[in-house]
């Protein structure tokens, strides 16, 4: 199955070496991952295994967990930002790229620079905190949707591609009396898949992992997602909420505490080939490359 | 109207009028104006309240009305205690994720071009870039299946060769190793993806060359890939020193505790529990001000020195 390659005498330690690095590197990146796995399986009253057979495996701390109200509420809460970051974020970050990318758009240059001195320097975390409390954003999720809409790398990523893109084709459709909003629409955007995807799935990270800026704006305990409601967990804190009284506990507390991590880490697993397709190895390095 | 503008100017386009030109871009203002909005309402309003960097900042005067006291904040930073260490534990940990993080990305992008079994380079790639798309939180949690004192891995190693479980999270002398090399595990996958772009970008002939002439294995390497990467390694490193006072707030943010603050305890960090939880907000902007000047200063000099080795600059 696998193919042997043809390797010289002279070549053998480097190539030894490389195949040792890369399948140390594999172990170094996969065991702790595996390892959480495998705790989360334990049941309770025995100790984690490294190799731990399949018919050992318990489920337990999954179906208590997943039976919790607050636990279920926090993955909701985590769709609704992961889903509606996405939309505003993506919609605001293609209306600004495309107009950015005209040189025929007055101020042209103006408006670029503007957008990059942010990028270059911000006020800090006070100014912006006041400024979403004086515009009445805090406790609601509009404070983390708004704050976090546009990412300036994300922003000018998509304007260099669109770009890229040939002029002809948007010259020909607006002698044909096209709009601009036209062109963007039937044009360019079909043109615009792979960054579109890139684009969209990088906001859906950055949004399904957003951890600190829901402690800092909101205080509602009931609106926390996902990865507050991990560290809720995995530090102890508010565990009544989580998990049954110790007297009818049914997994170990350890299970509990990784099945947590593993149920916070799936959806970025369901969406890794996606991102490992159109994120590592289309734009990203086509950009690089040039 | 427009038609009008648009024949009598077509022929001419640079001389053309401004308001011509605006209003002929009309749809496409209208377009940028939820960006602009966006930035003018969240990042240059928050410029005017770093004004209370300046004032002895009073919730019920507000930002525009508490008095002005000057550098007042920032002097009793410079004179305070806290301004060694926090810059100390900002420098070390942000110096060593630099230095001890760049070597094995170079490596690893050269590994995975090397490698004469292309599946296994795609496997390891693959599993390496998956890290760097979870949060700290959770890989808090992978750190705590590795280190915890009691159930940890590396803990059970330790014990069963006889010697005492380690605190790393908690115990000052391990914390920031712990930061650095949970850092160097998330992160070296996705870095060494701009060495790996720079290897593919390598004219093949190069190597073809070099192996008609006889060049072994580590002669290529040496005198092709390496010579390759350097611009890249140049650019790569320019910018993180631009970023060196970012020591990682996410990270330090859910892995430090209480016992660690001593080593632990950066920049970013101090001014989230100075402003938010002791509501000392002029002080708080102040030093994050200060951090943010700093910062525009050491990324403006790491551009123009950037664009000094190459024609490109990062920005």
């Amino acid at each position: 199955m696998i193919k042997f390659p043809k390797i010289s005498r002279a070549d053998r330690p480097i190539e030894f070496s490389v195949v040792a690095f890369l399948v140390v590197t594999l172990l170094v990146t996969v065991i702790p991952l595996w390892y959480v796995l495998m705790i989360s399986f334990t049941p309770l009253g025995s100790s984690p295994k490294l190799l731990a057979l399949p018919w050992e495996w318990s489920f337990r701390a999954y179906q208590e967990l997943l039976a919790q109200p607050a636990l279920v509420r926090a993955g909701l809460n985590s769709i609704i930002l992961t889903v509606g970051g996405v939309l505003i974020s993506l919609t605001m970050t293609v209306l600004t790229a495309y107009p950015l990318s005209r040189k025929d758009l007055p101020f042209r240059g103006f408006f670029t620079g503007m957008i990059l001195f942010t990028f270059l320097f911000s006020a800090g975390l006070i100014p912006n905190y006041l400024v979403i409390r004086d515009l009445g954003l805090l406790n609601t999720y509009w404070a983390i949707l708004l704050n976090g809409a546009v990412s300036v790398y994300n922003l000018f990523v998509m304007k260099s591609f669109f770009q890229n893109l040939p002029e002809s084709l948007e010259e020909a459709a607006k002698i044909d009396g096209a709009t601009d909003l036209q062109v963007l629409w039937h044009i360019v955007l079909p043109l615009s898949r792979p960054i579109l995807m890139t684009i969209g799935l990088f906001y859906a990270v950055t949004n399904w992992n957003a951890f600190f800026e829901p402690i800092l704006f909101l205080s509602d305990r009931n609106m926390m997602p996902l990865p507050v409601a991990l560290r809720d967990i995995l530090l102890g804190l508010n565990n009544a909420e989580y998990v049954e009284s110790t007297a009818n506990q049914v997994a170990s507390s350890d299970a509990l505490k990784m099945a947590a991590v593993v149920i916070t880490t799936i959806p970025m697993l369901a969406i890794y080939p996606w991102i490992q397709r159109y994120f590592t190895q289309g734009v990203l390095l086509g950009g690089v490359k040039e | 109207m427009n038609a009008n503008v648009v024949i009598r100017r077509g022929a001419k386009p640079k001389t053309q009028p401004v308001l011509a030109r605006v209003w002929r871009a009309r749809m496409l203002f209208l377009m940028l104006l939820p960006g602009l909005l966006y930035f003018v309402l969240f990042r240059y309003l928050p410029l005017l309240n770093a004004q209370i960097a300046f004032k002895d900042f009073q919730p019920t005067l507000g930002v525009w009305g508490s008095p002005w006291i000057g550098f007042q904040h920032f002097l009793s930073f410079f004179n305070s205690f806290y301004f060694s260490q926090l810059m100390t534990n900002t420098l070390i940990i942000s110096v060593l994720k630099l230095v001890i993080g760049i070597p094995p990305a170079i490596i690893l992008a050269i590994a995975i071009h090397e490698s004469s079994f292309k599946r296994l380079g795609r496997l390891v790639q693959t599993a390496t870039y998956l890290p760097h798309f979870l949060s700290w939180v959770i890989v808090f949690g992978v750190l705590l299946a590795m280190l915890s004192p009691s159930e940890g891995l590396i803990n059970k190693g330790i014990v069963s060769t006889g010697a005492d479980p380690i605190g790393f999270l908690t115990d000052p002398n391990y914390f920031r190793w712990v930061a650095i090399f949970s850092d160097i595990w998330k992160e070296t996958g996705w870095s060494a993806i701009l060495y790996l772009a720079a290897l593919i970008g390598i004219s093949p002939d190069l190597y073809e060359a070099a192996q008609m002439d006889g060049a072994t294995r580590w002669q290529r390497i040496r005198f092709i890939s390496l010579p390759g990467l350097l611009d890249v390694i140049i650019l790569v490193t320019l910018l993180r020193l631009g970023h060196i006072l970012d020591a990682g707030f996410g990270q330090i943010f859910i892995l430090y505790s209480l016992p660690v603050y001593s080593v632990a305890d950066i920049i970013d960090t101090w001014v989230y529990r100075q402003g938010i939880q002791n509501f000392e907000f002029g002080m708080a902007t102040a030093v994050g001000l200060f951090k943010g000047l700093i910062g525009l200063l050491l990324i403006v000099t790491a551009n123009r020195i950037a664009r000094r080795f190459g024609d490109r600059g990062l920005y």
